[in-house]
């Protein structure tokens, strides 16, 4: 675990180098889901409701799965560019050192810039619960706590299942795409205003719905039944499939050779 | 005169029509996004009490399927990463080199490319889309002439993004970053172009402000045209608008341009 600080302390140093360049970029960071959320501002204002949710209660999806998605992005990094770790045979560096192959990519690639989708999620966050009367107790906040690690570890499962399909294919996939900012795309609002089979793939085989649809509720106050708080646990048993993928592509990974 | 910009154009083509597994991958990608989208505006216009909108849920369809299809004719953040490592590298001075204009040769690049991505792309959506179940199918255009203008404005809208993208690579020769300039241009430009919502949904103010704007007549016009959102008499004084912004903005971008190139400094190497 110190491997992985003094990876990030590194790496922070080195962005911060061309400070002027990070600043535009955090700025940017931070407009590109602001757009995002002017058309939702706007939509409301015209429609009033969305299927029985109100503008705040949309509000507090839209931030806890843009702060999940940005932390991923963050820390993860390593994995959503580990195409072209493979491509060009710099994997095997990673194989000869004696440490872990995960830990090593996670610290290859830190954007910090990340950071302001994270900070605009973050004012969202607190604007949504400001408007919203929510009778907060111990257990709702343990809820939303859970919900936000749950996305930032089922954003990740996805990074590296997507990274071990390189292992096979060598090039990345834009078919990746539907799973990381689709799932984005489409976790930011409620999951009940999808068709059904969509709520079913990503309730049951990408639990998205666990981490995000359903503890709400019970935040919200829409379902009492106490157990909705822990399930973004299950977030959790994604990500062990996805770790045996990787370990399984890392044995039968064959260098490119360059 | 014009052969030169011809032959880069169709270089172009072919060089981009390679691509063609990456495209189909594409393609699904661009059928799952399309869904969430018309779900999303479905789940607003499930709302009864709302005052009817200027646009009906099936106008908003076809607007997000055109926008799929055609999503390479119509972005900001399609880049062209060689032309911006001439400018920081100072490779430029080989293209300076170049018997032909400078502006015209990187236009063509430029179109070539949304063509070649897009042809690719555009003909599968449609197809699949018009015969999908109801509420996600595309519907035709109301009559033969809405189709007609929507055609010209599509293409005339082409040629006014790549007039727009041509100032983003000349701003980079004035911040050297390209990261920075292309991020303000597409985080605005398509915003205002009525990519992430149809502009007749945005609320009054907000529409004189699009509409004051060029950004609106590469995305929201056509795909209205075509919905017959816009009454044909409409669309054709808006062709009109269409070609007065087009020689602004190439007008414009050469003017810059020349100005870049004489201050620019090719720093050895």
């Amino acid at each position: 675990m110190t491997l992985y600080f003094k990876y990030m302390l590194l790496l922070f140093k080195a962005q911060m180098e061309y400070r002027a360049s990070f600043l535009l970029l955090v700025l940017g960071q931070c407009l590109t889901p602001f757009t995002v959320f002017t058309g939702l501002y706007f939509m409301f204002e015209r429609f009033g409701d969305m299927k029985g949710w109100s503008f705040y209660e949309v509000l507090l999806c839209f931030a806890v799965t843009h702060m999940a998605f940005s932390i991923t992005e963050c820390f993860a990094r390593g994995f959503d560019m580990f195409s072209s770790l493979v491509v060009s045979g710099d994997f095997d560096r990673l194989l000869v050192r004696p440490r872990g192959t995960i830990i090593q990519v996670l610290g290859s690639k830190f954007e910090f810039s990340r950071v302001g989708r994270l900070l605009l999620g973050a004012g969202v966050l607190i604007w949504a619960i400001m408007n919203l009367d929510i009778a907060w107790s111990p257990l709702k906040i343990t809820a939303l706590v859970l919900m936000e690690a749950s996305g930032v570890i089922i954003f990740a499962s996805i990074f590296i299942l997507c990274a071990s399909f390189s292992f096979w294919t060598v090039q990345g996939l834009e078919i990746a795409n539907i799973l990381t900012d689709g799932g984005r795309e489409m976790t930011q609002y409620p999951l009940s205003i999808y068709h059904r089979r969509i709520q079913q793939f990503f309730t049951f085989i990408i639990p998205f719905g666990c981490a995000n649809y359903l503890p709400l509720q019970y935040i919200l106050g829409r379902e009492e039944n106490p157990i909705y708080a822990f399930l973004p646990l299950a977030g959790l048993l994604f990500l062990v499939p996805c770790l045996l993928i990787w370990q399984i592509g890392v044995r039968r990974y064959r260098s490119t050779g360059s | 005169m014009i052969k030169p910009y011809y032959a880069v154009l169709r270089l172009r083509l072919s060089n981009g029509l390679q691509y063609r597994a990456a495209a189909y991958a594409g393609i699904g990608t661009q059928f799952f996004f399309g869904f969430i989208f018309i779900m999303v505006f479905e789940a607003f216009y499930a709302q009864t009490s709302a005052a009817a909108p200027q646009m009906s849920l099936s106008e908003v369809v076809a607007y997000c399927w055109l926008k799929q299809a055609f999503l390479a004719f119509i972005v900001l953040w399609l880049r062209d990463n060689e032309l911006f490592q001439l400018i920081t590298s100072g490779n430029i001075a080989y293209e300076l080199c170049r018997p032909s204009g400078i502006y015209g040769l990187w236009y063509a690049k430029l179109l070539a490319q949304r063509l070649s991505s897009a042809l690719l792309r555009c003909l599968p959506i449609l197809l699949v889309s018009f015969f999908l179940p109801q509420p996600y199918r595309l519907e035709l255009p109301p009559d033969f002439a809405a189709f007609l203008l929507f055609v010209c404005s599509l293409i005339i809208g082409l040629f006014l993004i790549v007039a727009i993208s041509m100032l983003i690579y000349i701003s980079v020769f004035i911040t050297m970053s390209p990261a920075g300039s292309l991020l303000m241009f597409s985080v605005f430009g398509e915003f205002f172009a009525g990519m992430i919502i149809p502009v007749p949904l945005m609320p009054d103010w907000m529409q004189r402000i699009v509409y004051a704007l060029p950004f609106h007549w590469t995305v929201d016009f056509p795909f209205r045209v075509y919905t017959g959102n816009i009454s044909t008499l409409d669309a054709r004084a808006g062709l009109l608008f269409q070609l007065l912004w087009l020689a602004a903005l190439i007008f414009i971008g050469k003017i810059a341009m020349n100005k870049a190139l004489r201050r620019v400094v090719v720093q050895g190497g």
